[in-house]
Parts: structure tokens; sequence; C-alpha cells
């Protein structure tokens, strides 16, 4: 079994890519652990491979390009990547089981770094367990993986910056067919205004050009684009076929082939909160977020949360976090002195935070609306185990006034994907039935393994042969 | 429901089986990817109320992908990189216990 790591990280996306590297590049033994792979996270996703596709990389855009030099410094810096490695458990004291090519492997180290990401909000709707009905971030993944387009008729619904951004790539790769529908309220633009001065200082105003730019190209482009959607409703036996919706007073239905979701990003909850982390809920973002000191440490000994994983920042500041949480651990293993860590970090926060300013103008232009939160009783919440809204409420009347009481109650959360895709439905719901707030309500309590493992596996583990050193 | 940027998989590419159809895919495919791209649907039943399922997030949350690979069920196609030879089926229902 490895005991030599000075620092393992997990996720391989711009706050992972940059803590492995800067702990490397201090002299320290980093292992950096990723379930895809390649190196690049969801932002950067195949972005080694897509380097010398000009076509893909031209549609992909600048800032998804500006990914490789990350991973060029990566590369370079002497950490040890081990790829397609799923973490399934993680103890307190920075032991860390992974799970690679049917192997499970413990490694243990002085310092954790979590850098999990982002994933998207969970957009319970009417229909949306349907065959041609996915994210948005899931249609970006294909393109940027397999340079896959949808063909046929395409309905884009939600709001956020992610949907914008894939909107225009769609059109810069000739999907013809595509109707935009914006679920954002309509009262989120003058509630936002008094963030915008703010957005234009720091490195804020590139993230409104980059906006305003892509509403232009979408106008030019002629994409049907209808404002303050409601009432979504998917139709279909086999696979999604229909959308149907309301603006104001007026009703719609659309006939479509492939459907994309999207109402923003909340981060990854699952490792640190089985590790034990204390989360906070952070209004402004509409999620639960681990609580960190300003360096990203979390709420336990030697263990940091870097990037979207510990609040959504983006992939600029994420970059930032994951130096910033290498430096402090740095400085801990003796490698730099403290005096070096702060001067360093100063500059690392000036450069995070340049890219903040922005930030809670955009969260609170698109805020998820009420009807995402509390959807109506036929709707199904937790996919895996199939259980509806409806389900939920009555739940909560005969008693369940918590998340981990509601699993007892009807099983949400006990599927495969082990509450990712309900709990944060789950929390919100039930916090609007018994009039309490989120931070009242609480989360799911997540224990490991996170994600599968074999009873073999685990057996095989026990014996150290079948241990091996990851470097 | 998706087309390539690139031209087509050329014949006599890596391929792999889907319920005994042979899928032609470009190497760099996740499984997920190669059988979206060959326009399948439905990957799997759910076990609770049987109804279809297919990729959601294509990022190893959502579990809906679930497959059977080479004999072993459950496993997540999206992130299994897709591979000459694989003999890929639907996943029905729960997993049997052997």
């Amino acid at each position: 079994m490895s005991q030599g790591w000075d620092a393992i990280v997990i996720g391989a996306g711009p706050a992972g890519m940059a803590a492995a590297a800067t702990l490397a590049e201090g002299g320290a033994r980093a292992l950096l652990l990723d379930e895809q792979a390649e190196p690049g996270g969801q932002i950067y996703r195949a972005i080694e491979r897509n380097r010398s596709n000009a076509r893909l990389s031209a549609i992909l855009g600048p800032d998804y390009r500006r990914g490789a030099a990350l991973v060029e410094r990566l590369r370079a810096s002497g950490a040890c990547l081990r790829f397609s490695s799923s973490v399934w458990r993680v103890e307190p004291g920075a032991a860390v089981w992974s799970r690679t090519n049917g192997m499970a492997t413990l490694d243990r180290a002085r310092a954790l770094v979590i850098a999990t990401g982002a994933m998207e909000r969970p957009v319970p709707l009417a229909g949306w367990t349907l065959p041609g009905v996915m994210t948005v971030g899931a249609l970006q993944i294909l393109l940027k993986t397999g340079g896959l387009v949808p063909s046929g008729r395409l309905v884009l619904a939600g709001t956020g910056p992610l949907f914008y951004l894939f909107a225009r790539q769609c059109l810069d790769a000739g999907v013809e067919h595509l109707t935009l529908l914006d679920t954002a309220q309509s009262g989120n633009i003058p509630a936002a205004l008094p963030h915008l001065p703010r957005a234009f200082t720091g490195q804020g105003w590139r993230y409104l050009a980059k906006g305003a730019g892509l509403l232009a190209a979408l106008s030019l482009g002629r994409v049907k684009l209808l404002r303050g959607v409601s009432e979504i409703a998917i139709e279909g036996e086999e696979r999604a076929t229909a959308i149907r919706f309301r603006t104001g007073r007026a009703s719609h239905r659309l006939g479509c082939d492939l459907i994309g979701l999207h109402e923003g990003v909340i981060p990854q909850q699952q490792l640190p909160r089985a590790l034990g982390c204390i989360f906070d809920w952070n209004e402004g973002q509409s999620c639960f977020q681990p609580r960190r000191d300003p360096w990203g440490a979390s709420t336990l000994p030697g263990v940091f949360i870097a990037g979207d994983a510990g609040g959504i920042v983006g992939a600029q500041a994420s970059l930032h976090e994951g130096e910033a949480a290498a430096l402090a651990i740095l400085a801990e293993l003796g490698r730099i002195t403290p005096a070096a860590r702060d001067a360093r970090l100063r500059r690392v926060r000036q450069a995070r935070d340049a890219h903040l300013t922005a930030r809670p103008f955009l969260d609170r232009l698109y805020r998820p609306g009420p009807g995402l939160i509390a959807p109506p009783d036929h709707v199904t919440i937790c996919r895996c185990e199939a259980v509806g809204a409806g389900s939920l409420r009555r739940a909560v009347a005969r008693g369940a006034l918590g998340p981990s009481q509601a699993k007892a109650f009807l099983r949400v959360g006990m599927g495969p994907c082990q509450g990712r895709l309900c709990g944060p439905s789950v929390t919100g719901l039930i916090a609007r039935e018994t009039d309490r707030s989120e931070a009242e309500t609480g989360y799911y309590r997540i224990r490991d393994p996170i994600k599968p493992v074999t009873v073999g596996e685990l057996a095989r583990a026990s014996q150290p042969s079948a241990s091996h050193r990851g470097d | 429901m998706f087309r390539r940027i690139e031209p087509s998989a050329p014949e006599g590419g890596p391929a792999l089986t889907f319920e005994g159809r042979e899928i032609v895919f470009y190497p760099g495919d996740s499984l997920a990817a190669a059988l979206l791209a060959a326009g399948i649907g439905a990957l799997r039943q759910s076990p609770v109320d049987a109804s279809p399922r297919a990729p959601y997030c294509m990022m190893g949350v959502c579990f809906e992908c679930l497959v059977e690979i080479d004999g072993r069920q459950n496993q997540q196609a999206c992130l299994t990189p897709a591979h000459d030879g694989m003999v890929v089926r639907r996943q029905i229902g729960a997993r049997q216990l052997p």
C-alpha cells in the first residue's frame, strides 16, 4: 500500500490540475486521481485530443482552448496522474480508496484536495426521465468527446451561461432546427441590476462581453427564442417526442427529437459529505456548499476543497483556488516558508477575486424559479426509485420532516445514483412543505462507498499482494 | 438524434455489438457516446417501474446509462471507453446476483 504521497488531489479539472501541478512544482509528491480517461474535467474535456481538430476547436471557442496550457503545465509538473480511477471512499487522515480497472487501491497522504467540481442542477419536470432528454452539459460533453452534434429538431430548455454558450456552439456546428426556451423569470433582470456595476470591475467585464456576444450571435442566427417559459412537460412513450410549456397565458406544444435541460450548476457534494465536512446553504446560488476558510481548508484537518466543488466560481477562479490550496499544503509540508506562501497567496487570491466580480450578477440573473423547486405532484423527483413529488408531499404530511427520514419512508435517494439527482429537490420541497429554510431542513446523510465497488474487489484489496503502489 | 462533425466512422474500424447489432465507433468514444451516435434510445429498463432510460448526464453522476458489458451487469456506459469487440446488452431491471 502506498504510504508515500504528500498530497492526493481528487479531480482533474481546472482546480485539481492547478493544485497537483503547483504541489509537484513545489517538490511535493502529488497524486492526481480522476474518473475520466484523460485530464481536463468537464470544462476542458478531451482538450488534448481536440487540439489537432481545427473545426471542433473553433466551435468550442477560446475559453475551451485555454485549458490546453494548464494540461501541458500539469504533464510537465511531475505529478503522478492516475486516470479512469473512481474514488469510492475517503477516510479521515487522507486515506483514499479508489478503483481502477477493477482493482481497489488504498493511497495515503498528508493532505487531500477535493476538486470534484460541479454537476448540473437537477431539473425535475414531467417526462424528464424519457430517452431523448439530456442535460445541456451532457450534450456538450458529446460534442467535446466525440464531435457529436444534435441532428433533427433540438429544443434547449432552461437558462444560464452554459445554456447560451451551448446554443451558440450548436449554431456554429450547423444545427438547423434549434429552439431555445428560456425559463428565467422576468423579475430576475431588475433584481440583478444592483449587482451590475461591480460586474464591470476586475475580469467581470469579460464575462459580460462574452454573454452579450453570445446573445447577439443567437439573434443574428435567427434562433427561435422564447422567454418567460414555465410549466414545461415532455411527452413521449419510448422517447421524447414533444414538449409542452407556457409563456404568460399562452400554451404551446412543439414536436422535437432531442431536448437539453439546464438550470445552472451546483457543487458535487458526495465526497465531502461522506467525509463529514460541514456544509452551509448559499442563498445566492440556491445550493449547499462546504464551509471553507479563505485558503480552501474545509472543517476537517488536512482536507482542502478547491474550485466549483466548494461553491460555483467558474473555471478561471477554480484554477486559482487549486493553486491556493496547494500553496497552503506546501507551507504545511515545509516546502515553502510561511512568508513565501503569504506573498504568493495574495497574488493568487487577487487573481481569483477578479474573476468573481460578475458572479453575483449572473447568479441573480439566472436564479432557478419556484416551479423548479416545487414541481407538481405527478413529476418524478427521484429518478432511480421512481418517486414523485406527490409521494414526498404525503410523506412530509405523515411526519417525514427531513431528507434522511424521507429515505426511510420512500427509498428516495437509495437507488444507484445515491441521491445525487434528487437530493437538492428533496431538500427544497421538504423546506417549502414545512415552511423552514433549506439550512434547517438539511440534506441526505451520505455514506460510502460513494461509487460502486464489488465484494470481489474489496476481498482482493485486503490481500497485500493485490495492492499496488500508484507510482 | 446525433450526427458527427467528422465524416461517419470508416468501414472496418473498431466495432462493438449492442443487443447483437454491430456498432462502428470512433477511437476515444465512451460506450454511451458510441451508442447515442448509432441512434440507440433506451439503454436500460428501470427496475422499479420498467420505464425506458437512456444516458442523461454523460459524466458519471446519474447512473441512467447502466448496461451489461461482456457479461458484467450495471456498468456505467458513459465512464467506459468503447472497445473493439465489446459485447453490450441492455440492463433490464435489477442486477442478477450470481
